[in-house]
């Protein structure tokens, strides 16, 4: 087989001052033709430089410093602007991570797919009109003459990346990239993409690099697979020999990280409640005139769960279903409109401001973003000791239970001087867990705390967070859009969908056996389910 | 804040800007020692020209009085309105910024309404109607000019707390049972404060150009030394002794020029990343 595209010897260099001289060392990769390569590795990894150095569309201060990127006999690391242009969109074409990001918001899809054309070919408008259906009907999306017309923002999230992939591959591109192009996008949205691309690449004969972090995806949809680490390829080979028999420690450690789908053995949980959710609601209202329309968004809409003393309460669905909300009005951060939330017997949704805020302490909360949650401008020991402070425990105390904490969450006790951006995400989601625990709650709500981390740091929270609630006794209340992960650490999962609850129960008999068609479907788009199964 | 320093100091704009402005407040700093007579005490011959006369190096004014001690006298009160009536602005602008951009909702249409009609009358009209109606002293002069000026700061702060309210960690100050107050002024505010010190100098340099104007028509305070009370005199005599005004109207625009380089120098040490571009 003769490669398509192929990487030699490839070598970007960082700015000065950056953490490493090379973001790409001495890469070579080759992409055959007909076939789907998998770059996969951490962030940090080079994976999206590698993509960028192959369309020339690297970060201002980042260069190509040695190396070739051969593509049709030519040397892409060195041809001129003029070719680069010609070649971009027509022979190599990329399909990015957010599509709201990648597409003008001022225009229809159809004019920014037929831009394509206009660009590219001498075609007449009406020509270019009938290409724009068939390629939006060849992506699949409903109704290709109204999504044409349509602005991105009236688009769904997968159709608009339907669109991104109906525009890439608008000219018949010989090499498609494609940089995290599912991340951004629910599960069942995410299968349907990768079905589609792999639909497109079969009849087409493209050749695809797809970059992705995530293996489950990976054994989807690759036919080989190469794995970088720290800007180097540490293994490459055949999907199913990379996937099962890895050679590489650091391959190893990577899928040995991957949480399986299967549910571990139940525990015993107890039958005493200590959070009872009844008939909990909340609705948004936007815009309009005096109530007139404007639009309603039930966020939530009558919620009743109840969470055991001592166990973990996971909460799974997509975007939009009201997950978040749910975990936001138990902490009171949105106060819900109807419904009681009893924590040990008081109900904390009919509480006053002030009185929420003095039982705050008994219901804590972490957060998802490890970047966004912690001050910028507060040393960390200060993030973990204003709690207490300000339920009154004097300074000094304060902060040598911080010093206490730190050191219970696995981190370095004498950190507690330095600032959040001087730690890396992982540690942050640590510092995020240290203060929440600082006020010793009996309910700790995590609002998708693993979601913003890297596979392995992934699993090394995820134990931390376990190991916590056996020491501390901690009941648990579990958000995650991410099934495995629900499956490592749930006692009780609650599926929603559309602010309902559509099915819960033990997490082994939920997983093993849904019995709500919505459940069924979201298990069956987990992205290689069967190797994680295996795993 | 070594980074800081250094980003600033590396800059030679800032750094004139800077050198300028330090000049002008060790003018304001040694006008008593250089010139221990009263500059608005008649001094010698009405309108003799800069270096004509070794006692009157920058000459004398249509009454006589001594141009170069009106300059050194008249940077104390120039600095003095600069200061502090872009103090009496940004304060006033945080505070209402700060209540309307975290709690949003009808607390934040009133105080943006009320924002509102301060901006859309022109600040110099509304700064006229001010002076005329409590009168022309320092004290007034100067309450006034912040009194117009705090409404580009407020709606500057209401945008900063608008996309900080809802970021994770104002929501864990509130989960951790933190009061209001608290959570404005001690979680978000130091968050918010870069851009707002930014835009403080283009305040202070508006206040010393307004104050100039308004002395400029004879509106401010006649019995203080203020180089816009000598731009104002020199009026009468423009076409002839040009002197009289341009000096002092030179002395303005330097200080306007020191005040917006500091402040684009620490706009850009502030936000390294813009700058790169």
């Amino acid at each position: 087989m003769s490669a398509v595209l192929a990487i030699q010897g490839l070598t970007v260099a960082l700015p000065q001052g950056a953490d490493r001289p090379h973001a790409l060392d001495q890469v070579s990769l080759d992409l055959n033709a007909g076939e789907i390569l998998c770059v996969v590795g951490e962030s940090g990894s080079g994976k999206s430089m590698t993509a960028g150095a192959v369309m020339r569309l690297l970060p201002p201060g980042v260069a190509i410093t040695g190396g070739a990127v051969i593509f049709e006999g030519q040397d892409l690391a060195t041809a001129d602007e003029a070719t680069m242009r010609r070649l971009r969109g027509a022979r190599i074409a990329m399909v990015f991570q957010e599509p709201m990001t990648a597409l003008n918001p001022l225009r229809s899809i159809g004019d920014q797919i037929g831009e394509m054309f206009r660009i590219h070919t001498d075609l007449l408008k009406a020509e270019i009109e009938a290409r724009v259906l068939s390629l939006l009907a060849e992506v699949h999306i409903p109704d290709p003459r109204q999504a044409a017309r349509a602005y991105p923002h009236e688009l769904s999230g997968g159709q608009r990346q339907r669109a991104m992939i109906a525009m890439a591959l608008a000219l018949d591109p010989k090499v498609l990239i494609a940089d995290e192009p599912t991340t951004a996008l629910d599960v069942t949205t995410q299968a349907q993409i990768l079905h589609l691309i792999k639909d497109l690449q079969r009849r087409k004969g493209t050749a695809v690099l797809f970059i992705t972090h995530d293996f489950g995806v990976v054994a989807e949809i690759a036919d080989r697979v190469a794995v970088m680490q720290h800007g180097l390829v540490v293994e490459e080979g055949p999907a199913s020999q990379v996937l099962n028999a890895p050679r590489h420690a650091y391959t190893q450690s990577l899928i040995a990280a991957v949480p399986p789908l299967t549910a571990r053995a139940p525990r015993a949980i107890s039958a005493e409640p200590i959070l009872v959710m009844q008939d909990v609601r909340k609705t948004y209202r936007t815009g309009g005139f005096l109530g007139r329309g404007g639009r309603v968004t039930h966020a939530v809409r009558g919620v009743t769960l109840m969470l055991p003393k001592g166990a973990t309460l996971g909460i799974v669905g997509e975007s939009g279903s009201g997950k978040s909300t749910l975990a936001r009005c138990l902490v009171r951060l949105v106060p819900p409109d109807g419904g009681s939330v009893a924590l040990d017997g008081l109900d904390l949704a009919s509480l006053t401001r002030r009185q929420m805020r003095r039982e705050a302490h008994r219901i804590q909360m972490v957060f998802q973003d490890p970047y966004g949650s912690l001050n910028p401008r507060r040393r960390a020991g200060e993030l973990v000791a204003q709690g207490p402070m300000i339920h009154g425990t004097p300074r000094v105390e304060a902060m040598r239970r911080a010093k206490a904490l730190f050191e219970l969450v696995g981190l370095d006790p004498a950190s507690t001087e330095r600032f959040p951006h001087e730690f890396s995400g992982g540690q942050r989601q640590r510092i995020g867990l240290a203060r929440a625990l600082a006020l010793e709650p009996e309910v700790l709500v995590a609002d998708e705390p693993v979601s913003a981390l890297d596979v392995s740091v992934q699993a090394q929270v995820l134990r931390l967070l376990a190991e916590l609630r056996e020491r501390l006794g901690l009941s648990l209340v579990f958000i995650t859009h991410d099934l495995r992960v629900a499956a490592q650490v749930c006692d009780l999962v609650a599926v929603m969908k559309d602010g309902e609850v559509v099915e819960h129960g033990p997490i082994a008999r939920v997983f093993e056996a849904p019995e709500h068609p919505y459940t069924q479907a979201l298990l069956a788009s987990v992205p290689g389910r069967d190797f994680a199964r295996k795993n | 804040m070594k980074a800081f320093l250094r980003g600033y100091l590396r800059s030679p704009p800032a750094m004139i800007g800077l050198l300028l402005l330090l000049a002008v407040v060790a003018m304001a700093i040694s006008a008593d020692w250089l010139f221990p007579r009263d500059p608005l005490a008649l001094a010698g011959r009405p309108l003799q020209w800069p270096a004509g006369h070794p006692r009157f190096p920058l000459g004398t004014d249509n009454s006589g009085r001594d141009i170069a001690a009106q300059i050194f006298h008249g940077a104390r009160i120039s600095l003095l309105i600069g200061v502090v009536a872009t103090a009496i602005a940004i304060l006033v602008g945080i505070v209402v910024g700060a209540l309307a951009g975290y709690h949003g909702g009808w607390v934040d249409d009133v105080l943006m309404r009320l924002t509102e009609a301060f901006q859309t009358l022109p600040n110099f009209l509304l700064l006229l109607v001010l002076v005329a109606v409590f009168g022309s002293d320092l004290t007034t002069v100067t309450i006034a000019i912040g009194a117009v000026s705090w409404p580009a700061p407020a709606r500057l702060t209401r945008a900063e707390f608008l996309t900080l309210r809802n970021r994770e960690f104002v929501q864990a100050c509130r989960t951790l049972g933190m009061g209001d107050a608290r959570i404005i002024f001690r979680e978000i505010l130091p968050n918010a404060l870069p851009p707002i010190i930014v835009y403080a100098s283009v305040v202070m340099a508006v206040a010393i150009l307004l104050e100039s104007a308004l002395a400029f028509l004879r509106l401010s305070d006649p019995n203080v030394a203020s180089w816009g009370n000598l731009i104002g005199l020199g009026r009468d005599v423009l076409r002839v002794q040009w002197y009289v005004s341009a000096i002092p109207g030179l002395a303005i625009l330097l200080t306007v020029l020191a005040v917006s380089l500091v402040g684009q120098g620490l706009n850009d040490a502030l936000n390294p990343r813009l700058r790169r571009r």
